[in-house]
């Protein structure tokens, strides 16, 4: 399968199945659009015709370009036929039952009260709760019981807000680390925080243990401040920001996010990474809110066309900062050709359900964060581990040649057949697809290997 | 006259072959935890031929 798109000045052709990407003159991608429907002389008599009144394509030029293509083709660069379907379940057969990362409920309460919040204030449709060590223990011990051969062990303190019960945290830090070394294993920690309680105590800890923060920002001082209010209604970008700035500086370069949400509010999120880029963040990340149908917050169908724009200016922005020396990292646009997932990890799905799982302050366990609240999809608990079979086999089975329609997407070992959640949120089946991500998805995609192309181009 | 550039990528009918280690990061447990997508994930096999 072939993707061609037109973006940056560049005329990008992915062969999706070899994972080759190739920028192209014009003929070359005219040429490509017809080589499977059209025979060579008609492609040939085709392209004569439209560029009969150019400067510089001669007929040779043509036949020099078509040729080329076919070498393409001869060497599996172009064109490439998909032959991964049978492999489809081979990794999740082949490391069943082994769990490798954890999302850890640490808090199921948050001291800010954001309406657009996918987790309904940090409660998840229940009732407040703070994760006690014993609980945390366990969590951490069926980790390692269940990780296998596995070496590096996912960790994210997830809530709610995790530092309303930072004690906790430490604590079971410093439990993991006691114990890695002897069970062959290396926690990577991840804290996702709005910020609210960050001190030196909470920073010296976090850039000494955690691989990664997540600060949660998003943008503009008025976007921010719509929706990430505390309980008496007042903004908390003031607060939180000098508190970021702090930790950012302080970590000394090691990986964090600024994270924000955009919403129907603010669809020209261009402006909110500008914001984060002016007080001196780099690494950023914006994701589109999740929430119910018919919230205030979602974005619409009349939002898309202003997001998708958003996106190409963003790339437009990367490679302008690049060439200034003041580049700056989008997390979807964080893209190793060279050195990116093998095509086994890309037809697996996410891993929400078998290698990847939420734990709630109490230990039960459930497919991902985004599940959690919902009783249908409890998995089981931290003690007994997974007993409801049948739901982890709905997830196990939940792949890229799962869904009809990723099967003729060109993005589906980009996307890997995208989030369980989303799609069900959207659909009622997590085989379902959630359009509108897809749309959004195949944006990023493309402006990520434009930015990518256009480096390596850049470099020679 | 060269008409195409081939940008150098990992060869995802080579990468077939090695088996898959399991040992890359899981999709979701970064920073975004609400969108899925494995694009920007690094590959944790030293040995694994491009």
């Amino acid at each position: 399968m072939i993707h061609q798109y037109k973006l940056g000045g560049f005329n990008i052709v992915l062969d999706i199945c070899s994972g080759s990407v190739h920028a192209v003159d014009d003929v070359a991608y005219d040429i490509i659009s017809m080589y499977e429907t059209a025979e060579k002389d008609a492609v040939i008599a085709a392209m004569k015709e439209k560029y009969a009144n150019g400067e510089d394509i001669t007929e040779n030029d043509i036949i020099e370009c078509y040729e080329q293509i076919e070498e393409l083709k001869n060497a599996g660069k172009l064109f490439a036929p998909d032959t991964f379907e049978p492999m489809a379940g081979e990794l999740k057969n082949k490391t069943r039952g082994v769990v490798k990362a954890l999302c850890i409920h640490i808090a199921h309460t948050c001291n800010l009260n954001c309406a657009y919040c996918f987790a309904s204030q940090g409660k998840y449709q229940g009732e407040r709760a703070i994760m006690s060590y014993e609980v945390g223990k366990r969590a951490l011990d069926f980790l390692i019981e269940n990780s296998g051969t596995r070496k590096n062990l996912e960790v994210d303190f997830f809530g709610g807000e995790p530092l309303m019960n930072f004690e906790v945290v430490k604590q079971l830090v410093a439990y993991a680390r006691r114990v890695e070394k002897e069970h062959g294993k290396n926690f990577r920690f991840t804290l996702t925080t709005n910020g609210l309680l960050i001190d030196d105590d909470v920073i010296d800890f976090a850039n000494k243990e955690m691989s990664n923060v997540v600060l949660s920002l998003d943008g503009r001082k008025e976007i921010h401040d719509r929706y990430r209010v505390d309980y008496a209604g007042n903004g908390s970008w003031e607060r939180i920001v000098p508190k970021f700035q702090k930790l950012v500086e302080a970590r000394g370069g090691k990986n964090y996010y600024m994270r924000g949400t955009f919403t129907h509010a603010n669809p020209d999120f261009l402006k909110d990474i500008q914001q984060m880029l002016d007080l001196g963040f780099t690494e950023l990340s914006m994701e589109p809110v999740v929430c119910a149908s018919g919230d205030p917050s979602e974005l619409t169908a009349e939002d898309l066309p202003v997001v998708l724009e958003q996106y190409e200016k963003l790339a437009e922005l990367m490679l302008k900062r690049e060439k200034e020396g003041r580049p700056f990292t989008f997390y979807h646009y964080m893209i190793d050709l060279t050195g990116g997932p093998c095509i086994y990890k890309r037809i697996s799905g996410c891993g929400s359900g078998t290698e990847y799982m939420a734990v709630t302050p109490w230990g039960d366990l459930y497919p991902c964060h985004q599940f959690v609240g919902d009783e249908k999809f409890r998995l089981g608990d931290i003690y007994e581990g997974v007993t409801n079979t049948a739901i982890q086999q709905e997830f196990s089975d939940c792949n890229v040649y799962a869904r009809e329609e990723c099967r003729n997407c060109w993005a589906r070992l980009y996307c890997s057949g995208g989030c369980a959640a989303n799609a069900y949120h959207a659909t009622g089946k997590i085989t379902g697809i959630y359009e509108y991500g897809c749309e959004l998805f195949k944006k990023r995609m493309e402006c990520a290997i434009m930015v990518a192309v256009a480096k390596m181009l850049g470099e020679e | 006259m060269k008409h195409i550039k081939t940008i150098e990528t990992k060869n995802l009918c080579e990468s077939a072959k090695n088996g898959g280690c399991g040992e890359c990061q899981t999709s979701c447990q970064s920073a975004c935890k609400t969108s899925c997508g494995i694009a920007n994930q690094q590959c944790e096999s030293k040995k694994e031929s491009k």
